[in-house]
């Protein structure tokens, strides 16, 4: 049962997150609420796959891999919005 | 090879000793996933170049002839759609990488072998769906730029939803292939051990792995548009059709790297072999594929100069464009320093290899033009492209193709293929390819639009020179084919290492055995040590 331990903590976690998004949905934030509500969505999925999936465990090569393709998100994002930006 | 070669059938076929249907089509032997691939990808470049034919023959004459416009449109769509999707982009990488890659690193299979055969069959559901569309055939050029993808009646949704499942052929072979190379290689084959068509194909997933996701989303994206409404594309719903251009390209831009890289790598194994010298630039030429797939990352903006995107996007992506010359010309200068000095031979494969080598630099330039922000504005959407993409397509990954087909044939097939046809056709591929595609950039300069079923009388001369062009281009092709195919019935037994080659694969018997090496190999060198003097004479 020990070993499971840290996966219910995390299960926690995750449920008390769920909660404070629906919480954070109440409040008014203006431009934020965007901003705060994918904050908590990517602290989630951090903790599905640095727990659930292991990430946490594995060798730099496949931390490597996983975090590279956020440059590529990046890539997209930067890329668009050079040109949404500037539009005239 | 003998006076009288022996053509009878041997006792040991090696991996196609087995016969029968059930025999392929559930097999995991990753050689034969790879032929699979070579006879699908093969059989749509002949439906797609059939198109092609089609077309030029139209072209023949500036009025209208043949087929109605709307045929038209629906033609040139499915060919390019065809010849990209179901020819070009798995042609290498998907069947001879699948093939080689683990006879090259010397293992026994790929990383996974039941999904690589789930791979295949996805690819071919993808196939069975895009071709359904058929019904209801697409005339939206292969780009399904919105808004008109996203209004038009033709089965835009389930060609999206055929593609996608292509896509994820796509990804899981490009996943499979990058385990692959990183988990499965011999004992003593270091990273700088590797034979440089497995740097080239590890960039190669790289990619597929990467942007191939972006074009699934895209897809995705169009059909909930097209379904349910939502406005992600179009302005009148808060949507931005650029995005659409952007997401495409995003894909689309590195995807030719997917599609030139391998040839590159093929490149990269024959010189050397067929000018007996060692690769001159190994870890140039292996970085700069790595390098290539990264730049490729940062210009799809380039597609986009005058569809309105803003004009500082412009500038940098034109600014970027030219970093991915570097590592081309760099691939380029270190294959031509190879054959410097070098004891050439002109077999089949060498003289395809060159071919790739003299076009894509034309092809290469090229692209350069259109990446110069200020002259695309002049050729953009007019033949000049037309010519510039066939020339690094057709004239590279193409010429690539044939040379790998050629090179790699006896070991596939345990057979030896005519070199006296192979060398004829290979002069009418490339005068015919020359001929069919030269007078486009003159076509283009004068400002010949592409994609119009017709145009003006002035620019026929230059049309008909290109159409008569594409029949010799076919009749190469053709007589390629049928010499593959009578070699495949009664050529004379390939010996284990007809070119004399230092990579593992041809270590194995040709045909290899079902798991590729009796004993696997120990790599003690890197694989180019061409031209040392106690090396075996010519046969």
């Amino acid at each position: 049962m020990a070993a499971y331990k840290i996966y219910f903590v995390v299960w926690g976690a995750l449920l008390v997150l769920t909660a404070v998004t629906v919480a954070v949905s109440y409040l008014n934030l203006g431009l934020w609420n965007a901003t705060v509500a994918l904050a908590i969505a990517s602290l989630k999925a951090g903790l599905v796959a640095l727990y659930f999936m292991h990430l946490r465990h594995e060798i730099k090569l496949v931390l490597g891999f996983a975090i590279f393709p956020f440059l590529i998100l990046g890539l997209i994002l930067v890329g668009t919005l050079v040109d949404a930006i500037y539009r005239f | 090879m003998a006076d009288h070669p022996n053509t009878s059938l041997p006792e040991d076929r090696g991996y196609l000793s087995e016969h029968g249907f059930r025999s392929w089509a559930l097999t995991m032997d990753h050689k034969r996933i790879g032929v699979m691939y070579i006879w699908t990808t093969l059989g749509f470049f002949v439906v797609a170049g059939i198109l092609a034919l089609l077309l030029r023959l139209k072209l023949l004459v500036p009025g209208p002839a043949l087929f109605s416009d709307h045929t038209y449109n629906v033609l040139f769509t499915m060919h390019g759609a065809m010849m990209i999707f179901l020819f070009i982009i798995p042609a290498i990488p998907s069947a001879l990488g699948n093939f080689f890659i683990p006879l090259l690193i010397g293992c026994r299979d790929v990383a996974f072998p039941r999904l690589n055969l789930f791979s295949y069959w996805i690819f071919v559901a993808g196939i069975a769906v895009t071709v359904g569309t058929l019904a209801a055939p697409m005339d939206t050029g292969w780009t399904f730029y919105t808004p008109y993808s996203a209004q038009t009646s033709a089965a835009v949704t389930a060609l999206s939803f055929g593609l996608f499942l292509i896509g994820m052929s796509s990804i899981l072979t490009g996943l499979n292939f990058i385990v692959t190379i990183h988990t499965m290689r011999a004992p003593g084959m270091g990273w700088y051990r590797m034979p440089l068509f497995i740097w080239a194909m590890y960039a190669t997933s790289v990619i597929q792995v990467l942007s191939t996701p972006v074009i699934g989303i895209t897809f995705l994206l169009l059909a909930a548009e097209r379904v349910f409404g939502i406005g992600f594309f179009d302005p009148a719903k808060g949507g931005d059709p650029l995005l659409f251009q952007h997401f495409f390209w995003f894909y689309s831009h590195p995807v030719v790297y997917v599609m030139i890289l391998p040839a590159m790598g093929i490149v990269s194994e024959v010189v050397p072999v067929f000018a007996r010298k060692p690769i001159f630039g190994y870890k140039a030429i292996a970085y700069s594929a790595l390098a290539i797939a990264l730049i490729g990352f940062l210009v799809w903006g380039h597609h986009m100069f005058v569809s309105g995107m803003s004009t500082v996007a412009g500038v940098i992506f034109s600014f970027l464009t030219f970093f991915v010359a570097v590592p081309t010309g760099m691939k380029i200068f270190n294959w031509i320093a190879t054959l410097y000095k070098g004891s050439i031979t002109f077999e089949s494969p060498m003289l395809y290899a060159l071919s790739f080598i003299f076009l894509f630099i034309i092809g290469g330039l090229t692209g350069l033009f259109l990446g110069a922000l200020a002259t695309d504005v002049h050729v953009h959407d007019t033949y000049f492209l037309v010519a510039h993409f066939h020339y690094t397509m057709m004239g590279g990954t193409v010429m690539g193709l044939f040379a790998g087909l050629h090179y790699w044939f006896p070991k596939m097939t345990g057979r030896m293929f005519n070199e006296t046809w192979a060398k004829s056709a290979w002069w009418l591929v490339v005068s015919g390819f020359n001929v069919t595609f030269f007078p486009m950039f003159i076509l283009g300069m004068q400002g010949m639009p592409r994609r119009y079923a017709e145009y003006p009388a002035k620019y026929q001369a230059l049309n008909v020179v290109a159409t008569v062009g594409s029949w010799f281009l076919a009749l190469g092709v053709i007589i390629m084919f049928a010499n593959f195919i009578k070699s495949l019935r009664n050529g004379p037994l390939a010996p284990d290492n007809p070119w004399r080659g230092l990579t593992l694969e041809w270590q194995t018997t040709s045909p290899p055995p079902e798991e590729n090496f009796h004993e696997i190999p120990t790599v003690t060198d890197w694989p180019y040590g061409y031209g040392s003097r106690n090396e075996a004479p010519r046969e």
